[in-house]
């Protein structure tokens, strides 16, 4: 219980001081993650709606393949995109391992399959209540899959937030990618891990907390979307 | 085929015809083979109990259902194709604003933007939702997402109005006044295609009826005839069975 009262009160005296470094590992955090979703979504959101409307033979073991993805191993994807970057790999010669891009590259590839495979299900259940109207309306597929998406933006956004999630918490790719170089490509789950294995736990459950802190942050202020258009809705009649 | 076919007086333009056209679900024969014409000017209602292949066949002869076997053709008219529109039994509105709902409908119609002002505000103004224009399309009353559906499709100036069981889902009052524009629709020569349960609507609205059995035509006959002259058995036991007074 000492060491939980210890690291609550050093989360707050970290915050209080608003240490430069700390605000840098949190900013660096959300800029790496923020920008992994973004190309994630970018992909993911395509890839599952064409997933949810294509027929074409091997179609269900690319499905398949996709879920299975959910289970990918943040630490297998660092290996991956070490090999990659690494001077010998395919892409050594971009020269951006043991830099944020690196992390940007290996987070994006761990939340594309989870943003693709919840995309390809909320669009089947959306076509399965309203495709026929879109179709009927002159919608191609592509465009009735986009639609439904436009309609459950919410539920789309709620996807986005749980990719945000597994990006920002996860600790095997960046660490291995990333190197975990102080000032450079240190982020909270690398520090967290730094503190652990440096025997400073009340640092390193303060840290854990202002992570969760962080999220729980932008789970509130997105959770308060749909009441916002459900009052300016109200406003309007 | 135990099947009366519609005689018409004056020939009407073709609108859609089936040509042996059939529907199957894996083993499951949803529709029989079944030739049929569309005319224009029909109000056409589909009736039987419940998987008999209303849906299908009103499915089929929008074009969202191919058919398993035989053909369906679309004839111009005009020099164009018919323009159709599909009202469902639960319409389906976006999480969106009234506005952006029809904006949606227009531009997927391919209707140019410069009308879609004038196309909405005529719409809205038919089924009396003017006031509606900036409320989110979900949060209106069951009946008036019925009238907004119907503007949606109302406001693509169809030829053909295909309808799913438009008032099942209904109160009363609602029914009346989704009733009152199919009709009002209908008199401005809009041909309709109707799939329902109420006989009452059928005898209101309709000017020939198709009465199916387990995916097999049974009935085709215009509708002052399917409600006087002795029908198949199969037919007259479902209208006793709907209707107890007749």
């Amino acid at each position: 219980m000492t060491a939980f009262a210890e690291s609550f009160s050093l989360a707050i005296d970290l915050i209080a001081q608003a240490d430069a470094t700390l605000l840098h590992i949190v900013g660096l955090s959300l800029r790496v993650s923020f920008t992994a979703c973004l190309v994630g979504a970018l992909a993911g959101l395509w890839l599952g709606a064409w997933l949810a409307v294509a027929r074409f033979p091997g179609h269900r073991l690319l499905v398949w393949g996709v879920n299975t993805l959910l289970a990918l191993p943040s630490v297998v994807v660092g290996l991956l995109v070490y090999l990659l970057l690494s001077r010998s790999g395919p892409l050594g010669s971009w020269g951006i391992l043991f830099t944020p891009t690196a992390m940007v590259v290996a987070q994006s590839i761990l939340v594309v399959p989870l943003i693709a495979a919840l995309t390809r299900r909320i669009v089947l259940d959306g076509l399965r209540d309203g495709g026929d109207q879109l179709r009927s309306m002159g919608a191609g597929e592509l465009t009735a899959a986009a639609l439904v998406l436009l309609h459950e933006r919410f539920a789309v956004l709620t996807v986005l937030l749980t990719a945000f999630c597994r990006a920002i918490a996860e600790v095997g790719a960046v660490m291995v990618v990333g190197g975990n170089i102080d000032g450079m490509t240190r982020v909270m789950t690398t520090a967290i891990a730094l503190e652990t294995s440096k025997g400073d736990l009340p640092l390193a459950l303060a840290l854990g907390m202002l992570l969760l802190g962080v999220v729980g942050l932008l789970n509130g202020a997105i959770g308060l979307l749909p009441a916002r258009e459900v009052q300016e809705a109200q406003r309007l009649v | 085929m135990n099947t009366t076919a519609f005689p018409t007086a004056a020939p009407a333009a073709e609108l859609i015809t089936l040509r042996d056209a059939s529907v199957q679900f894996g083993s499951v024969k949803a529709l029989q083979p079944l030739d049929l014409v569309l005319h224009r000017g029909d109000r056409l209602a589909l009736i039987g109990a419940n998987g008999c292949g209303k849906t299908t066949l009103l499915r089929l002869l929008h074009g969202l259902q191919p058919p398993s076997s035989g053909e369906r053709r679309v004839h111009a008219l005009q020099g164009r194709a018919p323009v159709q529109a599909m009202l469902f039994q639960r319409p389906f509105l976006l999480h969106l604003s009234v506005r952006l709902n029809l904006r949606l409908a227009l531009w997927l119609a391919g209707v140019p933007g410069s009308e879609h002002a004038e196309r909405m505000a005529e719409a809205l103004h038919r089924v009396g939702l003017e006031t509606t224009v900036q409320r989110q399309a979900r949060a209106l009353s069951g009946g008036q997402q019925q009238r907004l559906a119907l503007a949606r499709a109302w406001m693509l100036r169809p030829d053909i109005l295909f309808l799913d069981e438009p008032t099942a889902s209904l109160d009363p009052g609602s029914k009346r006044e989704v009733e009152a524009l199919i009709d009002e629709f209908a008199r401005a020569g809009m041909t309709i295609v109707m799939s329902t349960h109420n006989l009452g609507q059928v005898k209101r609205l309709a000017s020939r009826v198709i009465y199916l059995e387990a995916g097999r035509r049974v009935v085709d006959w215009p509708a002052d005839r399917f409600f006087t002259d002795v029908l198949p058995p199969e037919a007259a036991l479902f209208l006793k069975g709907e209707l107890p007074w007749h």
